[in-house]
């Protein structure tokens, strides 16, 4: 038996780095230390040789690179989404090959934190690596997640639980907030709930940054919470000696959007007068913050770029992936490692099973079974080392424990390249 | 690499760190590095007939915030800047946008077009280091390097507050190579851990850091010790303390005067400020001129201030925060764990603001008072006192007093004729502005074969016709008819022997390389800092160090 150690889950934004893997000689993997979503990522993920598809019948890698760069290159606007589950060497090879055939480019963001991409061009971003809430924070607000679920080590490798140069309590040392419409699994690991009323969080918000700004409040209760209780919230924010404020998809997609995180952002600059205070976004898929830095360092834009008139092109609303197929605008697709058909609004799903689409995916999802052309790349972090960047930006090296018999999605993105200027 | 050779004939030669000001001269590269006449095939050699035109090495840019983390934040800040200033896929193979701060692509490709073929990204936090080097990467036409920010490293204070100096240059030498990185940047030394830890700052090199028993002078002197005793080749490169204060003069001296070993003052126009009797803001360039010129170990770059929008990035937290609250404009901000911090906030500099016409003044002052041009460098501090591609405008700054002069009508009374700018005769001539572009910077970073183009260098050259000079309409928005360039059109630049820019457009893309320097460190450290790192780093410790695999062409430099 052979054990990898550090290995890199690479499921979700938190991108933990400590995972063991034990190798058994006939082949099993046992993974230690990630929670069950990572440990289903890593163990599940069949590494086997898999052929790629063509309308749902085996076809050589030949073939099917051939089909996928006629499709691609005969399409007037194609479309390209998602790249948030792979590797920063292959987003920026898609990138380049939307560069060369004048394509949309959109991820998942436009569906997830795209409103926090838009606030932080508004606002700007006042905000830190995780290591500096483990060292440092000893006041953490949560607001519109659910990390106990969606990531569940964040409590206990960077958040809530760990001891750090400044922090050397730990748990103890820190008072914890939640902010949600609902009680969710989280509510039971921390020291308050505020329950919001639906679609109000951005009034709950504006009267927070009146009372740190040191405004008199009349108003009895502002979106289901009581005076009382917003007044004692925001006294142990200035309080504090450095907060730390998360947020994930209750407050990005719900009424308000971008002016919510704008709202947010604003509030955590207006404790910086007062004491230090940081944001982060609880991003969700494990590389999206990479396609996020990769599209932006490419074409200047984090998110719904069109390259299609050879200069890039911003415009959320008008490049992003649901809006595009919901008004019928693109004619071929291609989408890298994610599962459109899964996630988005009928009318959208829908019609992008109605035109030819690329599927790059590791594993096979409702999108790629009904993909024209399916490539099964390797996975990232199993497979195949490459670049993930974690919630807060921090770039980390996957590490392979298993044998390649895949290309990696940067292989296939490199071949495609070439097939579409043969 | 350009296999085979090429000759650049006829041209009036500026190569200052060879002693040759603008004599007659050929130049002969083969595979790609400057060779002798009678080492060139002559026969089968490409030749570009230079006959009227001065022929330099290619630029060399010691400080410019060009890729990484917090360059890319910038990118991301200010859509609403890219819309006027986009790149066609056409030009170079790959689009691009953006005017202060331009992706990468475009980054490369406009450098090259200035004539610059080598640049130092000027601050990046090891932490980051990884996501530095992916952007390098897609960089094309530039050969690189990164300088490392160490002035608020928490393992580094925790080494210097116990005495423990010989740990200290040993973890300067592992962090360089786990970062693959060329030089230490220090910024705001201990002001960024208070601003931090308290939400304050460091006013004086003795104030104390909070956290630990030290003060910033502890750290700077050690940390310019290490820098000279691993034989790094470039020194301590410092933004100091009180960055565009009052205060920042004063403090900027002591450094100067007290430094023990080899010292790069970076963008000292923000680092050049006091008060005068009645408390009002004035620069204090004479007397900084006067320390630096009586200080052989003390080199700076300008940062010379561009009318128009600049974006300011840098690793001072605390600066950034206040600027970004004096101004109202959007801020961002970014602390890295046991490291650095740092922010962002988008400027205008105007003609009109009393303040920036000052700075302007006084980046010119610095630049005509200096008396040894191997010791000041070009810079805008790309992109925080206006963008990098406002160098021609500040190259005609220095060589024409006229078009200073008309520049410096327009400024407000006050300013005018309180600055020692308007009785200033002195004009650049172009074997100068050769030495502060190119030969100096190559000089002062330690690299040997850039700057210059005697035998052995590599075939990076610029060749300009005077005639072009000024000819290209302005590519800034803010200097409007105000703007006038020289040396803004090269006829050809040349990266290792091959042509990419033919009459001022880039013609063809190569890849540049990544410089990084082979300090050693000893191995009873590692297991110290695997320490460190499991209580106060989110990052494994095996996981820290960036592999090679990041710089497909490494070029390591060899301390001395």
């Amino acid at each position: 038996m052979k054990t990898v150690n550090n290995a890199v889950c690479t499921f979700c934004g938190c991108l933990c780095d400590d995972i063991s893997v034990d190798l058994a000689d006939d082949g099993a993997v046992k993974i230690r230390g990630a929670c069950a979503n990572g440990k289903g990522h890593m163990e599940e993920y069949d590494a086997s040789e898999a052929s790629p598809m063509i309308r749902g019948r085996k076809a050589s890698w030949d073939e099917a690179y051939r089909e996928a760069a006629d499709i691609l290159s005969g399409a007037r606007s194609p479309l390209f989404y998602g790249l948030s589950s792979t590797a920063t060497e292959a987003q920026r090879k898609c990138v380049a090959l939307a560069d060369r055939l004048g394509a949309v480019v959109d991820t998942t963001s436009s569906v997830c934190h795209g409103p926090t991409g838009i606030a932080m061009q508004t606002f700007g971003e006042p905000t830190c690596s995780l290591g500096e809430v483990m060292n440092r924070a000893d006041f953490l607000l949560f607001w519109g997640c659910n990390p106990m679920v969606a990531h569940s080590r964040h409590f206990t490798r960077y958040s809530l639980m760990p001891k750090g140069r400044f922090t050397p309590e730990g748990r103890k040392g820190r008072r914890v907030v939640l902010a949600d419409i609902r009680e969710t699994p989280s509510a039971k690991a921390v020291d308050r709930f505020l329950r919001i009323e639906q679609g109000r969080d951005y009034e709950v918000l504006t009267a927070l940054r009146a009372l740190v700004q040191g405004r008199e409040m009349t108003a009895t209760s502002v979106g289901g919470v009581p005076r009382e209780e917003l007044v004692s919230l925001a006294e142990e924010m200035t309080r504090c000696r450095y907060g730390a404020a998360f947020f994930g998809m209750g407050l990005t997609m719900t009424a308000g959007k971008d002016l919510n995180i704008g709202q947010y952002f604003s509030l955590v600059r207006d404790l910086n007068a007062r004491t230090r205070f940081s944001v982060v976004a609880m991003r969700g898929h494990g590389n999206v913050a990479g396609a996020d830095a990769v599209l932006t360092w490419q074409t200047g834009y984090p998110f719904a770029v069109s390259l299609a008139g050879g200069v890039p092109v911003y415009g959320p609303g008008e490049f992003t992936a649901v809006d595009m197929l919901a008004r019928a605008e693109a004619d071929a697709a291609l989408v890298v490692a994610s599962d459109p058909r899964a996630h988005f609004p009928a009318k959208a799903a829908d019609y992008l099973d109605s035109i030819p689409h690329v599927v790059v995916d590791p594993n096979m999802s409702l999108t790629a079974a009904k993909a024209t052309v399916y490539l099964p790349g390797a996975q990232y972090g199993v497979d195949a080392e490459g670049t993930y960047y974690r919630m807060d930006g921090v770039p980390i090296r996957t590490r392979a424990f298993r044998e390649r018999s895949r290309p990696t999605d940067e292989e296939i993105f490199d071949r495609l390249l070439e097939e579409v200027d043969r | 690499m350009n296999k085979g050779t090429i000759g650049i004939t006829g041209g009036r030669l500026y190569d200052p760190a060879n002693g040759i000001d603008g004599q007659i001269r050929d130049i002969w590269i083969r595979d790609g590095v400057v060779v002798s006449e009678s080492d060139a095939d002559k026969n089968s050699a490409e030749i570009i007939d230079a006959t009227g035109m001065n022929v330099m090495p290619g630029g060399v840019d010691v400080h410019s915030h060009i890729a990484g983390a917090k360059v890319n934040h910038g990118r991301k800040m200010c859509p609403e800047e890219h819309e006027a200033h986009k790149m066609d896929r056409a030009r170079g193979g790959r689009s691009g946008a953006g005017f202060t701060v331009p992706t990468t692509f475009m980054t490369g490709c406009m450098y090259s077009e200035m004539g610059y073929t080598t640049v130092m990204e000027a601050a990046c936090a090891p932490i980051v280091a990884r996501h530095t080097h992916e952007e390098l990467e897609d960089m094309p036409c530039l050969d690189k390097g990164i300088l490392i920010t160490m002035g608020n490293n928490e393992f580094l204070f925790d080494c210097i507050s116990r005495g423990e100096l010989s740990m200290a240059r040993d973890f300067v030498a592992w962090t360089l190579k786990a970062s693959r990185g060329y030089g230490v940047k220090v910024v705001n030394p201990g002001g960024v851990e208070n601003w931090k830890s308290s939400r304050s700052n460091v006013g004086n090199w003795d104030q104390d850091i909070g956290g630990f028993d030290l003060t910033p002078r502890k750290v700077l002197n050690a940390l310019i010790r290490s820098a000279d005793e691993l034989g790094l080749p470039h020194g301590v490169h410092l933004h100091g303390l009180n960055l565009g204060t009052t205060e920042s003069a004063e403090q900027t001296l002591d450094s100067i005067r007290n430094s023990p070993g080899r010292l790069h003052l970076t963008h000292l126009q923000f680092m050049s400020y006091g008060k005068d009797k009645k408390g009002r803001f004035r620069s204090r360039t004479e007397e900084l001129a006067a320390a630096v010129n009586a200080n052989s170990n003390v080199t700076f770059d300008v940062g010379q201030i561009v009318f128009g929008p600049a974006t300011t990035m840098t690793s001072d937290g605390p600066f950034q925060y206040n600027l970004g609250t004096m101004t109202g404009h959007k801020w961002f901000g970014g602390d890295e764990e046991n490291e650095t911090g740092g922010g962002i906030v988008p400027i205008r500099y105007s003609r009109k603001n009393k303040i920036n016409a000052l700075q302007w003044v006084t980046g010119l002052e610095l630049f005509l008072l200096a008396k040894d041009p191997w010791r000041v460098f070009l810079t805008t501090d790309h992109p925080n006192a206006g963008p990098f591609f406002c160098y021609p405008q500040v190259i005609r700054l220095l060589m024409d007093r006229g078009y200073r002069n008309e520049i410096l009508d327009t400024l407000p009374a006050s300013v005018r004729k309180r600055s020692l700018l308007k009785d200033i005769e002195r004009e650049y001539t172009l074997g100068e502005i050769v030495t502060i572009t190119r030969a100096a910077p190559a000089r002062v970073l330690g690299l040997n074969k850039k700057g210059h183009l005697g035998v052995g260098a590599d075939g990076d050259v610029a060749v300009f016709h005077p005639d072009d000079d000024g000819t290209r309409a302005p590519i800034c928005q803010g200097g409007g008819s105000l703007c006038k360039r020289c040396m803004d059109r090269p006829r050809w630049v040349l990266k290792a022997g091959r042509v990419l820019v033919k009459n001022g457009f880039l013609v063809d893309r190569v890849d540049g390389g990544t410089f990084c320097v082979s300090a050693e460190s000893d191995p009873s450290l590692e297991p110290l800092l695997r320490e460190h790192f499991e209580k106060y780093y989110t990052v494994a410790f095996d996981n820290y160090p960036v592999q090679d695999c990041y710089l497909p062409k490494k070029e390591e430099i060899p301390c001395r």
